[in-house]
């Protein structure tokens, strides 16, 4: 089993003409991943990475019967290419572009609220499903299949902490990345929800880091709502206030909240253990299982 | 981004929000020019990055010549916090029977911008939304309609101002939220607004931040960036177009994506060393870009030791290990011992073209970072 992704998802490409887009859409082939098409505006007819390419996505949708689409398309149209994708009846729209404007994620979410399909991202590396399904970014040699699902707000932490498991011999479900940004489709808690839901997720790991309440509102759905035990780490235990680190997500506002300290304090009380280091949260993973 | 408060102010008097008469000054002289045309009383205001500044002395009211003289020369120039003060708005002192905060945010768990009028302003207004939430008024916008007019009123109303200046504070908000849309803010506040005993309203503070990913649709507030950085380092990244925080520490780190990045600072810090900045090359940085990041650390002279630390997703070994090579070939004697763990898409081709005598290498993330932390503790010694 597997969470949002499985071998059967078919995929189109947003953007799939641009350098990323095309190098992406063929490792995501590579991986084993339906890629059945590719959307960008007035490259309709062409063929890219062995995948016909429409003007639109409705058309891409329609003509190769897609349900998944992931969008490589550069941040001033990215809210844009997030509007279509959520025009046409898709399950999932993955968002890899990173700086995307916050307030054109306000109104995208406000449009979210509105429809069927999910999101993940934008500003996330993917999702995946090992040995099934890749949507993102992700180097799929470092994953492999298993029973831990992972959820994470930053791409190369997932990446870390996904290698301190493998390198265990533990492997993955699905690894869900859900974005840095301020405002994101799909939520820790969204994810969480679908890994207790999943048979075969016999723990879960949850990467988060400074800024913003989700961590601590993720932290009180564990404890009132999950069985499945949950292994924690929080980036950002040395950042200054008041300063951005890189995502535009991650800052410590100047009051306290959205803290390192506050986030593991409340997943703590969740009866979930943090680990100082990426090796530590593989130690409390292998301690599950 | 953070404007300074006088360019704030510049953006609330075209928008036409009232603020005081003011000026901006850089020198003793310029503040007593500025002070004659205005009068008194002048408040004199240092122009820095920094909450509080106020209570830190960088806020003084000048009743006459002879202060103003005296308050010019004790605050250009002074620490404030970190900062030094090297500019000052003078402004007419406001009379004022009552002082109000306003401001506009992104909530970002509700995924939607938020009004805020309380009549408890011209104090700290995170002290009042800690102790007591209910002093604060709040109203959601919808980003997609926009906002309608009498959300405004209804939140002034809701905040409990006085009725003869609704209104007017009423309007003053509606401004504001426009600005926040135009401008692409992510905060914009005042506090206070005061209230004269002529009952005007005037914003007396004005604070604006801009999201910096949107600064590519904003061309006249990118101009303002230059003025933001706050010293030379911060202005070379902001050249090279890197996310960039200097710190206190002598462990220089340079990685790709925040996530990793932040987690390579927590463990310098977890194995007892000392990060000295934050550098984040961004995803699918090019050989060129590592170069100028490596160029970035070895500017601080703080920096004693670098640890380079890569998980590549969409960004490709092999073209980190080429900038590593190119940034480090150029020297006779390389500055800065420079530990690498390269790891993820395209590793193993990084690691045949990196040329290993030029870097130590290290497999993992956490013998990584113990390796920096020792080549550091080394020098330092």
């Amino acid at each position: 089993m597997s969470v949002f992704v499985d071998d059967d998802t078919r995929v189109i490409v947003q953007g799939i003409t641009g350098g990323e887009g095309k190098f992406h859409a063929e490792q995501m082939i590579e991986y084993g991943t339906n890629v059945v098409g590719g959307a960008v505006p007035g490259k309709g007819g062409q063929e890219v990475a062995g995948v016909p390419v429409y003007d639109t996505v409705d058309e891409a949708v329609d003509a190769e019967d897609a349900d998944a689409s992931v969008i490589f398309v550069p941040p001033a149209f990215a809210a844009d290419a997030i509007f279509e994708a959520l025009d046409t009846d898709l399950d999932l729209a993955v968002a890899i572009t990173e700086g995307v404007p916050t307030q054109d994620m306000a109104k995208v979410n406000k449009r979210l609220s509105e429809v069927d399909t999910r999101l993940l991202g934008p500003n996330c590396p993917g999702i995946i499903t090992p040995g099934e399904s890749k949507l993102g970014i992700l180097p799929g040699n470092i994953f492999a299949d298993g029973n831990v699902g992972l959820v994470s707000r930053s791409g190369t932490l997932t990446y870390q902490v996904v290698d301190n498991l493998t390198n265990r011999g533990i492997g993955q479900t699905t690894a869900v990345g859900i974005g840095g940004d301020p405002i994101i489709g799909t939520s820790f808690i969204d994810a969480l929800s679908a890994f207790e839901d999943d048979d075969e997720t016999d723990a879960v790991v949850m990467c988060g880091e400074i800024g913003g309440e989700d961590e601590e509102q993720a932290a009180k759905f564990i404890g009132e709502h999950m069985d499945t035990p949950v292994a924690g780490f929080i980036a950002g235990r040395t950042a200054p206030p008041g300063k951005r680190m890189g995502h535009a997500g991650a800052i410590v506002s100047g009051s306290g909240t959205g803290t390192a300290e506050s986030k593991i304090n409340a997943l703590n009380a969740a009866g979930v253990p943090v680990g100082d280091t990426p090796e530590e949260v593989a130690d409390h993973v292998e301690d599950f299982l | 981004m953070k404007l300074h408060e006088y360019q704030a102010k510049e953006i609330f008097a075209d928008a036409g929000i009232p603020i005081p008469d003011s000026q901006l000054a850089e020198s003793v002289e310029e503040v007593l020019d500025a002070v004659d045309e205005i009068g008194y009383p002048a408040a004199i205001k240092a122009q820095v990055h920094v909450g509080g500044r106020g209570k830190a002395g960088g806020i003084k009211i000048a009743t006459d010549r002879e202060e103003a003289e005296q308050y010019a020369a004790e605050i250009l120039g002074m620490d404030l916090k970190g900062y030094t003060v090297d500019r000052v708005l003078v402004e007419s002192g406001v009379d004022f029977v009552d002082e109000l905060y306003v401001g506009v945010t992104m909530d970002r768990g509700e995924g939607q911008p938020v009004l805020m009028v309380s009549t408890e302003g011209g104090v700290d207004i995170e002290e009042v939304a800690a102790e007591s939430p209910d002093a604060i008024a709040r109203e959601h916008v919808d980003p997609a309609f926009g906002l309608h007019p009498y959300q405004a009123r209804k939140v002034v109303y809701n905040a409990g101002v006085d009725d003869d200046v609704a209104l007017d504070v009423a309007s003053i908000l509606t401004t504001l939220y426009d600005l926040y849309e135009d401008s692409d803010a992510s905060e914009i506040e005042v506090n206070p607004v005061m209230i004269t005993s002529d009952r005007d309203v005037v914003a007396a503070d004005a604070v604006m931040n801009i999201d910096e990913d949107a600064l590519f649709r904003q061309p006249e507030l990118s101009e303002l960036a230059e003025e933001s950085y706050e010293d030379d380092l911060e202005r070379k990244a902001g050249d090279y177009g890197f996310d960039y925080v200097r710190l206190s520490g002598n462990v220089g780190i340079i990685g790709n994506g925040a996530g990793l990045v932040m987690t390579t600072l927590d463990l310098v810090d977890h194995y007892g060393g000392s990060p000295a900045n934050f550098l984040d090359i961004g995803g699918g940085a090019k050989a060129e870009r590592v170069a100028n990041a490596l160029d970035m650390v070895f500017s601080d002279e703080n920096v004693d030791a670098v640890v380079f630390n890569i998980f590549g997703g969409i960004t490709r070994g092999d073209e980190v290990a080429k900038g590593i090579n190119e940034a480090l070939e150029q020297f006779d004697e390389i500055p800065k011992k420079v530990v690498v763990r390269l790891a993820g898409t395209n590793a193993a081709e990084g690691m045949e073209i990196l040329n290993a005598d030029l870097v130590e290498v290290e497999e993992t993330l956490e013998d990584a970072v113990q390796r920096a932390v020792a080549n550091a503790q080394e020098v330092a010694q």
